[in-house]
């Protein structure tokens, strides 16, 4: 019994199913389609969906907290608190982990925070034939957010700590025949925090939604008499998701304060 | 050995990052639960640290994945 569901489950995954089902390749909700072509001195720079949706969460997250301040009452409604609440966390996370002068870099950390949250909201909206698309499952897209991170943070600590920025690579308290392999394996571990901080976010979003669509692709598959099972799981993949795109915007901009600190404070170590 | 059927067994080999990230996945939280009945009240300021700790090592074990897939859609 078990066997035939996972037998079918399989069939209708591959290229029988794929027909039957409506041709459901997991990979194909990834595909950039250019809605406006722009050409620019041999730079495509098109309009493309990815663009799409940067605008629109752009959009949203603008309308959500003007509409939110509407009022910028001393005594808050609802939707000022939800404003407000969004506010401190961010604040409250940078206040913990780069201290007071971390302060400075507040607006830089919001916005990457908020910029990726809502990216990741909006990838899960389920539209049917447009196709909600998740930008930030694409790793071009997150590496350039983490690569503005790395030299933002990079740049912040030369030009505040001068050659005192150096000192982040040569921890204190380690014994003196150590420190040449100590220093290198520093050097290596910093240089790798762009890629690091890129990839999470683009495995976790790509990862979760090519589960999405095999899964639904299972369902489809399966049709009214075992589609039900695959379908109560997907309810369960749908929640994790939302909370993975809480999750991972947090880890980013946590770490992306962390980075700060540790770059403002580079000549205490 | 035909280098189709060796793509998709690297793929498969590649995943096996993911025994790693289950077994940090499950330390980190025990760790916190341990920690947690232990001292229920400063439990709650740790938990940020918890969501950290948890992001971090489920990533790196998503770094296998991404190999596996790097592996399987680009060669």
């Amino acid at each position: 019994m078990i066997d035939w569901f996972f037998i079918s489950a399989a069939q209708a995954a591959t290229a029988e199913g794929k027909h039957a089902a409506g041709g459901v390749n997991p990979m194909e909700q990834f595909n950039i389609e250019r809605f406006v072509p722009i050409h620019v001195f041999g730079v495509d720079a098109s309009f493309t969906n990815a663009a799409l949706w940067m605008v629109m969460a752009t959009a949203v997250v603008t309308l959500f907290l003007t509409f939110s301040m509407r009022h910028n009452s001393l005594v808050p409604d609802r939707v000022q608190s939800l404003g407000e609440v969004t506010y401190e966390f961010v604040a409250n996370m940078v206040r913990d982990n780069a201290g007071e002068e971390g302060m400075k870099y507040f607006p830089v950390i919001f916005t990457i925070f908020i910029f990726v949250l809502s990216l990741n909201l909006l990838g899960m909206i389920p539209l049917p034939g447009l196709g909600a698309f998740t930008v930030t499952s694409h790793i071009i897209v997150t590496f350039a957010l983490a690569l503005l991170v790395f030299l933002g943070v990079t740049l912040i600590g030369i030009f505040k700590n001068g050659f005192g920025f150096l000192k982040l690579f040569v921890p204190s308290g380690v014994p003196a025949w150590l420190l040449p392999l100590i220093t290198v394996i520093e050097i290596i571990s910093y240089l790798t925090r762009p890629i690091s901080l890129s990839v999470r976010l683009f495995a976790n979003m790509m990862a979760g939604h090519t589960m999405l669509a095999v899964f639904g692709s299972f369902v489809v598959g399966l049709g009214i008499v075992g589609g039900w099972l695959p379908l109560l799981f997907m309810v369960f993949i749908m929640g994790l998701e939302i909370l993975v795109a809480f999750l991972q915007a947090y880890v980013f901009a946590v770490l992306s304060c962390i980075y700060l600190a540790d770059a403002l404070h580079a000549s205490d170590h | 050995m035909d280098p189709a059927a060796a793509k998709l067994i690297g793929a498969g080999l590649a995943c096996f990052a993911l025994i790693g990230a289950g077994l940090g996945i499950g330390n980190i939280f025990g760790s916190f639960l341990a920690g947690a009945l232990r001292n229920p009240s400063a439990a709650p300021g740790q938990f940020p640290n918890l969501l950290l700790g948890f992001a971090l090592a489920e990533a790196t074990g998503l770094f296998g994945l991404v190999v596996a897939l790097i592996i399987l859609f680009v060669f």
